[in-house]
This record gives C-alpha cells, sequence and structure tokens, in this order.
C-alpha cells in the first residue's frame, strides 16, 4: 500500500502525520502542492499514483482543485472534494448544517451594503462579519454598531476580489473568550479541547490556549452530526457553549491539531493515519 | 540520518536551530525575527523565507 500526503511545505501536523504512516510500514510519498502540475485529463505530474491522498494544502482553492481532479480520474482523496468544499466556504457550510438541523449560530449573507445594513438589523448588534473563503481569524471582525459595520463594508469593498462581494454575518455569541474544539474521524468524535483567549477569537494560530476536554454525549453527538452534515471525512468541529446548548461555529476540513495531542492524550495523527489507510484499502473517500 | 545543524536566518541572519530529523519541506520559525522559514535542501541544508500568508489559507 502507498499513500501520498500532498501540503504546502510541512507544519508540526504533518511531520507527525509524516512519523505515524511511518510508524505503520505504510509507504508515504509526500508532495508539495508547488510541484503539482499537469493535462487535467491526467494524472498529476509530481505526484505517484497511490491508494489514497491526504490533502494537507494550506490553500483551500489547490485542496477543492486537486481533490476534484484526483476524484475524476479514480483517485481517493481525502478529505473529499464535498468535504473540502463546504467546510472552506462558510456559506457552504451553514447551509450544510442548516439543512440537517445541526444546530449552529444565524447567519445572514447580503450582496451589497443596503442590504447589509438590513441583514445586521435582522441578526441585531453585536455581530461577527467574517470573509466567506478564509481562516485563522484572519478578517473576522466584531461589529458592534451601524457606524462599524459601515466600515467593514468599505474596507470588504476597498480589498477586492471575487470572494468579498458576499458579506457573511453571523450572530455574536459571548462566550467568555472560550469555545470547544471537537475533532471527528470516520464518523466518531476522537477528542476535544477548549480554547481559551483573553479576546474574544479563539483561534490558536492567535495564540489562544488549548487544553484537554472530556467529552460528553451532547458533545459527541453535535459534532458527529456537523461532520456528517459537511460530508463525513475527518473535521475539526468548533463550537460555542450556549444556554441552547452546543451550537457549531465552522467546521474545518484541513484540521490542525499540534496543540491537542499532548493535551487530549489521543493520538490524533495515528487516528488519520489509519482513516487513510483505511480509505485506500476499502476505496471509500 | 540527517544531524542538528545551527543555520543563519536568511531574513535577519539570527541563528536557526533545525532539529535532527529535519525534513525537506520543513517550516520553521526564527525566534529572532520571528520569520517562517522553509527547509529547500537537506545536503547541505538550506533555508529561505516561507511563501506568505494567502487569503485561502488556513484549516
Amino acid at each position: 500500500m502507498a499513500v501520498g500526503m500532498v501540503c504546502t511545505g510541512l507544519r508540526a501536523e504533518e511531520k507527525m502525520l509524516a512519523a505515524a504512516f511511518s510508524a505503520r510500514d505504510v509507504e508515504l510519498h509526500v508532495v508539495d502542492d508547488r510541484t503539482i502540475h499537469g493535462d487535467l485529463g491526467s494524472w498529476p505530474e509530481a505526484l505517484p499514483r497511490v491508494d489514497a491522498v491526504l490533502l494537507r494544502s494550506k490553500s483551500h482553492w489547490r485542496n477543492v482543485v486537486i481533490a476534484h481532479w484526483l476524484e475524476t480520474l479514480g483517485g481517493r482523496p481525502v478529505n473529499a472534494s464535498r468535504v473540502i468544499e463546504t467546510c472552506g466556504d462558510k456559506v457552504l457550510t451553514t447551509l450544510a448544517l442548516l439543512k440537517e438541523d445541526v444546530p449552529t449560530l444565524s447567519a445572514s449573507v447580503a450582496f451589497a451594503t443596503p442590504s447589509g445594513d438590513k441583514a445586521a438589523e435582522a441578526i441585531g448588534y453585536p455581530l461577527v462579519v467574517k470573509p466567506v473563503i478564509g481562516s485563522w481569524g484572519r478578517l473576522i471582525g466584531k461589529v458592534n454598531d451601524r457606524d462599524a459595520l459601515d466600515l467593514a463594508l468599505d474596507h470588504k469593498a476597498a480589498l477586492g476580489g471575487a470572494a468579498h462581494t458576499v458579506t457573511y454575518l453571523q450572530r455574536f455569541v459571548e462566550t467568555g473568550g472560550r469555545d470547544i474544539r471537537a475533532f471527528v474521524v470516520d464518523g466518531r468524535c476522537i477528542a476535544a479541547i477548549a480554547r481559551t483567549s483573553e479576546g474574544w477569537k479563539t483561534n490558536t494560530a492567535l495564540g489562544a490556549a488549548a487544553t484537554g476536554l472530556e467529552l460528553d454525549p451532547d458533545l459527541v453527538n453535535v459534532s458527529e452530526a456537523a461532520a456528517m452534515a459537511v460530508g463525513g471525512g475527518m473535521v475539526a468541529v468548533d463550537l460555542f457553549e450556549t444556554d441552547d446548548g452546543y451550537l457549531v461555529n465552522e467546521v474545518n476540513a484541513t484540521m490542525e491539531f499540534r496543540n491537542s495531542v499532548e493535551t487530549t492524550g489521543v493520538d490524533i495523527p495515528g487516528l488519520i493515519a489509519d482513516y487513510l489507510i483505511g480509505c485506500a484499502g476499502a476505496g471509500i473517500t | 540520518m540527517s544531524v542538528a545543524v545551527v543555520m543563519e536566518c536568511p531574513v535577519c541572519a539570527g541563528a536557526v536551530d533545525t532539529p535532527d530529523d529535519v525534513m525537506l519541506g520543513e517550516l520553521l520559525d526564527c525566534d529572532e525575527c520571528g520569520s517562517e522559514l522553509e527547509v529547500t535542501q537537506l545536503t547541505p541544508i538550506e533555508l529561505r523565507e516561507a511563501p506568505m500568508c494567502a487569503e485561502d489559507w488556513g484549516e
């Protein structure tokens, strides 16, 4: 059996995954996404024809393109294109969660400044404006009033680009600088951490602290339902604890876990490797 | 088997420790200037500044 891992340089996560595959005596081909090219009717050059390919590119669009490319040619990308596309787009994520009745934060979209004002009034202030595509807490803004919203919308217009033509507005939830991240692999919640921050953003990329969290039935149920709603595979589900129970905030298809292995005591890279090996053997994505 | 080597940061010329199991493509941080560096060659080790974060990068 041989598997591939496409990435943009090797972060701590990819290095841990490489060690996990090595420990399982699986032939691993690590391919930098910047070397991939080729005719779309043929298997990508630079990527050996392997049994399954773990997509770990930092770039959402590269993961989307490679996943579709491999699927069209009978390959087995993990995650599958549907999972990557859905998780990488906050509008699609919200719609997928709503479709399956997974508890999530209310969110709206608007395509122009006047309609953005109306959408915000419907949600109520404070609210959060997020880019449809993006991660690590970048360009996410808490909007406390109409003046701040106008500024956020002006900035989006000034930034330009197709993705900023859609404004995604989400209800703000006061969490005391804490949220939950649950890791779901192959339909099963395997671990969870609490992320705490002095500010309202809880991205570990911005310095939030991670602590291991004991799984409870509600957390397991909601996180597994969220994973199923976006297409399965392996994802990291971000949730808020509210008076209404757990609400899903976002779902991530290229999960980062460097701060979650020691804190949870769960061999997350090992379980990811096992899942990929299972996909490679069974022909499942 | 690679051996740990102290390299010079291509951005600030500070000292960058490479791990003894360093891998091609590995991303390292310079403790002195904070730059993210990429291992572009193993024998001998070469470092260059990693690409800047793009709009669609993330999880």
